[in-house]
């Protein structure tokens, strides 16, 4: 739009958002805020904005009463795993159905999406029962399958909407300049859709990152990670704000960073091309 | 691009990602469907080594009949509504806010963003204890602040205490969708409407809301499956207690804290027609997105 | 070495058949052109040669051996595509030399090569550069260095200059002729232009609907056009067609007069009508010609300028011996 706004109305607009980015942000920013304080200052009546004594020892706090590293550790293997392994099984398959179109592909776009359709609850006790029968349960192994087969198909859809963009000739191309279809991926295909392949991996290890009803329902001691971690606070146990607040803010920094990377790439994954 | 050659490589690259979603859910639902037609009470001795009585459809009419299934119905249509409700008429109005020209358009993108990408439990957790405390949380100070009396926000007004924080992680994907089919609008339409003389009210009735059709729909079946399953958020706040017990709720306490794998199952079973229902309609849309 | 035999090769896309029963031999090092206009086919025979689509029934040999069951990388041809098909990631060296790393040449060797075909091509100055950093020209000669790197046993074209203006399309013309004269590889190329075919061509294969019309070099098929198509396909401005009673005079069904062999007379011509649109090019003038009652509208050639204007008379005479003549079939007459 080539209209000139004027600066009065700017300035209105201008306001309007930031208060309600302010609002609409500040549970996070009071999270990490309290994260700060001592527990006493936390819960101080009114509330403390500032002028209260920095301190990291919630932070410390946190690690000792329940080793935070291990659940950030498990976090990371299990999100980042189960991203890589979908990648590697969604990267052939984006291509057949990229490249080599048959009157099947529209359907099994479909279904695989509809998979993802499918309520976790209603199959929580087989999947259990499955855990138990194969010593998954409270694996982080385990759970990387999980995780990698309930994004699948969103890792298979992004793909695909993005090798659609690449001209079929230069796959060809590489097929006359002697590449094998090993050579023609590795080579040609994969760097060619670098930015999209990166996109689908942020987005789906946010996605695993978060993923909080099978990771609640199939961890204990070992494999749980930061969505088990943070739920273990659940039950409150004297003055535990400030604790809280530093749990919270180390599980959730990590991902926050990613995604405020990732949020151009959310429009798309997320309806399925449906919304460019 | 078609040869015998590449068309059997695909079919052999495809492979595995088929057989891999094919075997994730069939099996599961193989075992749920058959565990709901029968008695199947792991504490009582029942167990699939020992083989389970079949009883039918006893199961789903128990489910059906059950005291808890018709409100924990009514809780999940509520829930779901008001989110939908809340996070569409929010979501449409702050999209339209962002895009108009201002000062640090990015970073207030940043900010309203934010909440979607932290995990469901901590928004939880967050929000029941710094936010929501009858003592110590910042609604609290400020109701006292006002003179008010502050709130059990999640015994005396649970149900909408969730949906409060439920609509708070849903409200940036519903805003970015929005602001991204905004962005796609055609400013020379609005200028025509606006040379034609039609008012503001009228410009986005006519023009801006038809345009965003598609995302709204897009919006609201994407949001439905999702909320549909809301688990954590119960989890760690009421544990489904206080009329905020969903049918996803149900069905998990029927199969964890019971034990009543059968009856459990069952529900598992109207959930899934109940998503799939949803799931037809969504299909529909992003089916004709793919010719497209 | 690049002699290639199509032999009864058909190609079906569903129930569909593009290419019913066809031969065809290419010699070794021969420049051959296949026109037509689009859809005719000639580029799913093409690509058939390539091997991108699997041909339905027939055999392709190369070189005397079968190559219908073997896939693109292995038949030793290279392909110049008409969007050139480039790997935008890799810079022009990288480009041109991707189809040596897949052959597994030596470093070294590889090197060479890559330097040779850029001074072949004036791509010396530019090898580091990505190919969307070139202009169109360029892309296209990147293109053709990937494929001469790697001394195929024949070059295929697709449409390669359809993307290129007009004045760039002049130039690359020449330099696709003098890199055949240099190399003396066979080539096939696929055109729907055809002075791209007349200029070209050591040999022209005319397609409509997947049917080969004539095959023959350029002055065969403009000398002596086998039926009304080629007749009317070849040679530019168009060659003349009538039926009917002028027809009868010659015996035959239909008969063609190119543009160049009508002269322009004073008065008396054999035939007349009135110019609707001339177009002068100094050294040589167009006129578009209607109200002959031989035909809707005619075209004539007049060397120099000739100074008719809209809505004047015209008086012709076809040269007799110039004229072809065609059967109610469509096939030549002799």
């Amino acid at each position: 739009m080539s209209r000139t706004v004027t600066t009065q109305r700017k300035m209105i607009t201008t306001a309007a958002a930031w208060t309600i980015g302010l609002v609409i942000f500040f549970p996070i920013y009071w999270t990490i805020l309290t994260s700060f304080k001592t527990e006493a200052q936390a819960i101080n009546d009114p509330p403390l904005f500032f002028a209260f004594d920095w301190t990291l020892e919630n932070y410390a706090l946190v690690q000792e009463r329940s080793d935070y590293m291990k659940f950030l550790w498990n976090s990371v293997i299990i999100a980042g795993g189960s991203t890589i392994l979908g990648i590697l099984v969604a990267i052939p398959a984006a291509w057949s159905m990229a490249f080599v179109p048959s009157r099947r592909t529209k359907d099994i776009l479909l279904w695989m999406l509809s998979t993802k359709m499918l309520p976790a609850v209603g199959v929580l006790y087989p999947i259990s029962l499955i855990f138990v029968e194969f010593n998954l349960l409270d694996t982080r192994g385990g759970l990387v399958v999980v995780l990698m087969l309930i994004n699948l198909p969103i890792i298979v859809w992004m793909l695909y909407t993005y090798f659609k963009e690449i001209p079929g000739e230069i796959l060809e191309a590489a097929r006359m300049d002697g590449a094998t279809l090993k050579e023609e991926i590795l080579y040609v295909l994969t760097p060619m859709a670098i930015p999209g392949i990166a996109s689908t991996i942020l987005l789906n290890f946010i996605l695993a990152w978060n993923e909080a009803f099978w990771t609640l329902n199939l961890t204990a001691a070992n494999a749980a990670p930061l969505t088990a971690f943070i739920a273990s606070y659940s039950s409150p146990e004297g003055l535990f704000f400030a604790k809280l607040s530093a749990a919270s803010t180390m599980a959730i920094t990590p991902i926050l960073i990613l995604g405020w990377f990732s949020q151009k790439q959310l429009v798309r994954g997320l309806t399925f091309g449906a919304v460019k | 691009m078609a040869t015998k050659a590449s068309r059997s490589a695909a079919r052999f690259m495809i492979a595995p990602a088929v057989v891999l979603l094919l075997g994730w859910m069939l099996v599961p639902l193989i075992m749920t469907l058959w565990f709901s037609f029968t008695k199947y009470l792991p504490l009582r001795g029942d167990s699939i080594d020992r083989g389970l009585d079949w009883v039918g459809f006893a199961n789903y009419g128990r489910f059906l009949s059950s005291s808890s299934f018709w409100p924990s119905v009514q809780t999940t249509l509520v829930m779901v509504g008001g989110v939908l409700l809340i996070t569409l008429v929010l979501g449409i109005l702050l999209a339209i806010l962002l895009d108009q020209p201002m000062w640090g358009q990015g970073v207030v993108r940043i900010l309203v963003i934010a909440p979607f990408f932290v995990m469901p439990t901590v928004s939880a957790l967050v929000w029941k204890n710094m936010l929501m405390d009858p003592v110590n949380g910042i609604f609290a100070h400020l109701w006292r602040f006002f003179g008010a009396e502050p709130v059990a926000w999640l015994q005396d007004a649970s149900l909408s205490s969730i949906i409060m924080i439920v609509s708070w992680q849903w409200l940036p994907f519903a805003t970015l969708i929005l602001l991204t089919a905004i962005q796609s609008l055609d400013s020379e339409q609005l200028e025509a409407a606006e040379m034609d003389g039609a008012p503001v009210l009228k410009r986005f009735w006519h023009i801006v809301l038809p345009h965003l059709a598609r995302a709204i729909t897009i919006v609201v079946l994407i949001q439905t499956i999702f909320l549909l399953s809301i688990f954590a958020e119960i989890f760690v706040t009421t544990g489904g207690a206080f009329g905020t017990r969903t049918l996803t709720y149900l069905i998990f306490q029927r199969v964890i804290d019971s034990q009543n794998i059968g009856l459990g199952s069952a529900g598992g079973v109207y959930a899934i027609i109940l998503a799939n229902i949803v799931a037809i309609f969504l299909m529909r849309i992003v089916g004709k997105n793919l010719d497209a | 070495m690049g002699q290639i035999q199509l032999k009864q090769v058909t190609k079906s896309f569903g129930d569909v058949q593009v290419i019913p029963p066809l031969d065809l031999t290419i010699q070794d090092g021969e420049f051959t052109v296949f026109v037509g206009p689009s859809g005719c086919g000639k580029s799913t025979l093409l690509r058939l040669i390539a091997g991108l689509e699997d041909i339905t029934t027939g055999h392709i040999e190369i070189d005397g051996q079968d190559a219908t069951d073997v896939v693109p990388a292995k038949r030793g041809l290279a392909m110049v595509f008409q969007s050139y098909a480039l790997y935008p990631h890799m810079s022009v060296r990288k480009n041109i030399a991707f189809p040596l790393r897949m052959a597994k040449l030596d470093q070294a060797e590889i090197t060479k090569r890559v330097e040779r075909a850029a001074s072949v091509l004036n791509l010396t100055d530019y090898l580091d550069r990505r190919p969307g950093q070139l202009s169109g020209g360029q892309r296209q000669r990147v293109a053709i260095g990937r494929a001469i790197v790697r001394d195929p046993a024949a070059f295929l074209f697709d449409e390669p200059l359809s993307n290129l203006d007009a004045a760039l399309r002049v130039g690359m013309r020449l330099e696709i002729s003098e890199l055949h004269k240099r190399l003396e590889t066979t080539m096939v190329y696929v055109t729907h232009d055809q002075v791209e075919a007349m200029t070209m061509a050591d040999k022209i294969v005319v397609l409509q609907a997947g049917v080969i019309e004539q095959v023959g070099t350029p002055l065969e098929l403009y000398h002596t056009p086998q039926n009304t198509f080629v007749a009317g396909f070849i040679g530019s401005p168009k060659m003349n067609l009538m039926t009917g009673e002028e027809a009868a005079k010659h015996n035959a069904h239909t008969i063609g007069v190119r543009p160049e062999h009508i002269d322009v007379v004073e008065s008396g011509g054999q035939w007349q009508g009135t110019v609707g649109v001339a177009e002068h090019l100094g050294s040589d003038t167009f006129f578009h010609i209607h109200n002959t009652g031989l035909a809707e509208t005619m075209t004539v050639r007049a060397i120099g300028d000739v100074n008719l204007k809209h809505g004047d008379t015209i008086h012709m005479t076809p040269r007799v011996s110039e004229i072809h003549r065609f059967g109610a079939d469509g096939l030549r007459i002799e």
